[in-house]
């Protein structure tokens, strides 16, 4: 057997007397798009913020394309393959959508140093036509001089997404792609990560349960900071714990 | 806020600015008014000054108020190298930029690591710091400040001439607006006003961002050390008064009020400022009230400074 | 060398005391606001010239220390309705700015008005002299107007922080300081309070002045080096606390006199006398810094963060 892309072992964290993340173990396959659910306060933010390095944890280990990556740092994390969407939007709203993505694209290691003080970027076509590409691949291809603080709610979801692809992630962690956005965007959005999943490894945070199981190849399910199920879309709907976790009051 | 880009009719507005600064010196004498080419040459090192400010506080967003803790530096380095026999400008002055740019190096390493308010306090005890450091350094003249035993050469022809020094001031002052303006620019200008956007978010794009607000808050402190180091020249001695915050505060309103994060923010802010002194220092004695009045109409009336009303930086 | 100890240490004990006064104010206005008031300092030294000038009309130092902290009051009040309250929502950039300008106002208006020389304030005439105490069969003889001086620290210090602390008022501007929307949405006029909170603090700084004008000279410029040493105050205890502004100013107040005054002592028996005294009062008058850069270096956020 293959080891797992992502691999989280005994992964714990306190925030003063609460126990956020109780010695979770959790694993991504190469190739899959593995979606992690729960009720609100489960923790699922907590855990991506571990998994991307915003955060430390007080005890357990991440481990990421066979290195252990517990103790680097975001950008280092980001380098080696990891990217990551935010739950809000978060982009530069004073730049263009353009300009959003090539800055992606500047900050990877393979499209050479950004310790350079002379060159005017915009003399860069290489950077802005490959930018040019992830807008066209998240359907943006016509807001491109867009100023990103204008673009809809829904088209700035898709932006970021672009952003992360730009790092040409092995691992994307998407944090809830789908909040906020109406009925007709995440009909699109769905469409956009089921492309992107024929590429790329995706860890999906979602409220969104018809999207989810509609998406994932298997689902874990977190409770108050513990794992309590993880399986295919068919068994997690099956399982008592689950039903009990979601459904527990009205039983 | 979007990348810097210049206005369009930016630069042959500096241009027409830079011919007839070339002709200022010669006008000056012959009107028999030499007094002011030493006065323009301290409003151009000045304008120096406040925009390595800007390439820190405009460009970098790191907000340091102990920015003059470097110019005092380049002043020092520059009076301990003349007085150690390095007269020539050539290497005096890349010597004194090299030292307030690893001073500015370590305070930065240190500092970097807090963020608002924290960082602008931290920033302000570091100068302190070196202030108090230079006060108490006997053999560097302490309290009294180190003389210059003479101006520096350049290639060898002595500075001693006022028009001499304003011409190398020019300069350098050329030089460094022309090299902010590539830098704003190139990559290293996006990445470092992308980071002063949204930190976070470029960290998650996969840039090491202390790294480049590190070498940035640096860079920022040799540019300051040159200026510092022209300073000394033209007064004749480096003095710890040049590391007092005060004098930060004092950088820090000729930036503002030039307009932060605008190319020649820092140079108008100088002309403003200096040439406001000069103007209000004419007509009475206590004309810091008239000042103080002035700065609290920018802040209140202007927010975004002089400089703004003329361009836009973002659109 | 006991002797010595001791008197220094009660000097750090009263410096301490003093700086608490200036930077209780300092990291509410700083914490609560977000306001960056760099002519902080200027009212301890506007505080001090009205002590001075009051004490000397009415023939004094009691009246005139009233009268002086009742006028920064006034004054406090007026700077607050009139230009600190368009500051709060302003980024750092105009708050540096527009309070640099005041300090430059400020300076220039005392010169105007009592002229470049310091003025000179005298102590009551009861607490002149020293006082004589007995301590491990030794006499020893302390300045009474210094011992006076710790007290009335002791006492509104410790005022101060039972009403932060302990009062219902207290509890408002520490729930302001902490996350100012959420007790806005509670139903505090956080406005008013703060109008408060600086006037409060616009009078401690006064009677900061006032008290310290018979030891130091009054004299313009005597805001500015006060000021930065509040700041380190408040930074080393962590913007908004109060009790954070208490350590830190005895820690500041202690570190620097003993500093001082023991350090070319000790370095002198470790070192050659020639290094000893180069390095001895330039590493004392920058031992809180290095103090301050130790220990962010260690909590970013100061001793007692304020702000989760």
């Amino acid at each position: 057997m293959t080891e797992p892309l992502l691999d989280v072992r005994q992964l714990s964290r306190r925030f003063a007397a609460v126990d956020a993340l109780k010695t979770l173990n959790f694993s991504v396959e190469a190739g899959e798009v593995h979606a992690l659910i729960g009720p609100n306060g489960a923790g699922k933010t907590t855990f991506i913020h571990h998994v991307s390095g915003a955060l430390q944890p007080d005890s357990g280990s991440i481990h990421f394309a066979g290195r252990d990556v517990t103790r680097r740092s975001m950008h280092q994390r980001v380098a080696a393959g990891m990217a990551r969407s935010y739950q809000i939007t978060n982009v530069f709203r004073g730049l263009s959508a353009l300009d959003n993505v090539a800055l992606a694209v500047q900050g990877r290691a393979d499209s050479g140093s950004s310790f350079r003080f002379w060159r005017p970027v915009r003399c860069e076509t290489a950077l802005f036509d490959e930018a040019r590409g992830y807008l066209a691949q998240v359907g943006l291809a016509d807001q491109v001089e867009t100023v990103a603080g204008n673009l809809s709610h829904g088209e700035q979801r898709a932006l970021e997404l672009a952003m992360a692809l730009a790092t040409r992630p092995k691992l994307l962690l998407l944090d809830e792609p789908m909040a906020g956005t109406g009925p007709e965007e995440s009909a699109r959005m769905v469409e956009l990560i089921e492309q992107l999943a024929r590429h790329v490894t995706i860890l999906l945070v979602e409220h969104d349960m018809a999207a989810v199981f509609r998406l994932a190849d298997r689902i874990s399910v977190l409770v108050n900071g513990q794992l309590i199920c993880t399986g295919t879309p068919e068994a997690v709907r099956q399982n008592a714990d689950v039903r009990r976790a979601y459904l527990g009051d009205h039983l | 806020m979007a990348f810097y880009r210049p206005a369009p009719y930016q630069k042959p507005l500096a241009g027409i600015l830079l011919l007839a600064l070339l002709a200022l010196p010669t006008v000056l004498t012959a009107f028999g008014q030499e007094f002011y080419i030493g006065f323009a040459t301290r409003v151009l090192i000045f304008a120096l000054a406040a925009s390595s400010l800007n390439l820190v506080l405009g460009f970098g967003g790191m907000f340091s108020l102990g920015h003059a803790a470097f110019f005092g530096a380049g002043a020092y380095a520059a009076a301990i190298c003349l007085n150690s026999g390095i007269s020539e400008a050539l290497f005096a002055l890349p010597l004194s930029m090299l030292a307030a740019g690893l001073f500015a190096l370590m305070v930065g390493a240190v500092s970097l690591r807090t963020r608002g308010v924290y960082f602008i306090m931290i920033t302000l005890a570091f100068a302190q710091m070196a202030y108090y450091l230079f006060v108490s350094a006997r053999s560097w003249g302490g309290d009294d400040g180190l003389p210059l035993p003479a101006r520096m050469t350049l290639g060898g022809l002595p500075l001693a001439g006022d028009a001499a020094l304003f011409y190398t001031a020019l300069g350098c002052l050329g030089l460094v607006i022309v090299l902010l303006g590539r830098l704003a620019e190139a990559r290293f200008g996006r990445v470092i006003q992308a980071i002063r956007e949204n930190e976070t978010r470029m960290e998650a794009l996969g840039y090491p961002v202390f790294r480049y607000r590190l070498l940035c808050f640096a860079l920022g402190g040799a540019l300051a050390g040159l200026a510092g180091a022209l300073l000394a020249n033209l007064s004749g001695l480096a003095s710890p008064n040049l590391l007092q915050w005060t004098q930060s505060g004092t950088l820090l309103v000729m930036l503002i009020i030039g307009g932060v994060g605008y190319l020649y923010g820092g140079v108008v802010g100088a002309v403003v400022l200096l040439g406001l002194e000069e103007v209000l220092a004419g007509f009475t004695l206590h004309w810091h009230i008239g000042l103080g009045l002035l700065l609290l109409g920018v802040v209140l009336f202007a927010p975004k400074g002089v400089a703004a009303l003329f361009g836009k930086r973002h659109d | 060398m006991l002797q010595l100890f001791l008197e220094q240490a009660l000097n750090g004990l009263q410096f301490g005391l003093m700086l608490f006064l200036l930077a209780a104010g300092l990291t509410l206005v700083f914490g609560i606001m977000d306001c960056i008031n760099l002519a902080h300092g200027s009212l301890y030294m506007v505080g001090a010239y009205f002590v001075a000038a009051a004490a000397q009309a009415a023939d004094s130092f009691w009246i005139g220390l009233g009268a002086g902290v009742a006028g920064a009051a006034v004054l406090g009040l007026l700077l607050e309705l009139s230009l600190f309250r368009q500051l709060y929502k302003r980024d750092h950039l105009s708050q540096v700015l527009a309070t640099f300008a005041l300090i430059l106002i400020a300076n220039e208006a005392v010169r105007m008005i009592w002229g470049a020389q310091p003025v000179m304030l005298n102590p009551p005439e009861a607490l002149a002299g020293p006082v004589e105490f007995e301590l491990f069969g030794e006499t020893f003889f302390y300045p009474a107007y210094r011992l006076l001086i710790i007290a009335v620290g002791l006492a509104v210090g410790g005022l101060l922080y039972l009403l932060v602390a302990k009062s219902r008022v207290g509890m408002w501007v520490r729930a302001g300081a902490a996350n100012r929307e959420m007790t806005e949405a509670l139903g505090i006029n956080v406005q008013r309070l703060f109008t408060a909170v600086f006037v409060f603090g616009a009078a401690l700084c006064a009677l900061a002045g006032g008290l310290l004008g018979p030891l130091l000279a009054v004299q313009v410029g005597m805001g500015e080096s006060v000021l930065i040493l509040a700041f380190v105050v408040i930074i080393i205890g962590g913007i908004g606390s109060i009790r954070g502004a208490l350590v830190g100013s005895l820690i500041v107040g202690t570190v620097d006199t003993l500093g001082r005054a023991l350090l070319p002592t000790l370095l002198r028996a470790a070192l050659p006398a020639d290094a000893a005294s180069t390095l001895g009062p330039a590493l004392a008058s920058i031992l809180i810094y290095l103090l301050m850069a130790g220990i962010l270096f260690f909590k970013p956020q100061g001793l007692f963060p304020a702000r989760a």
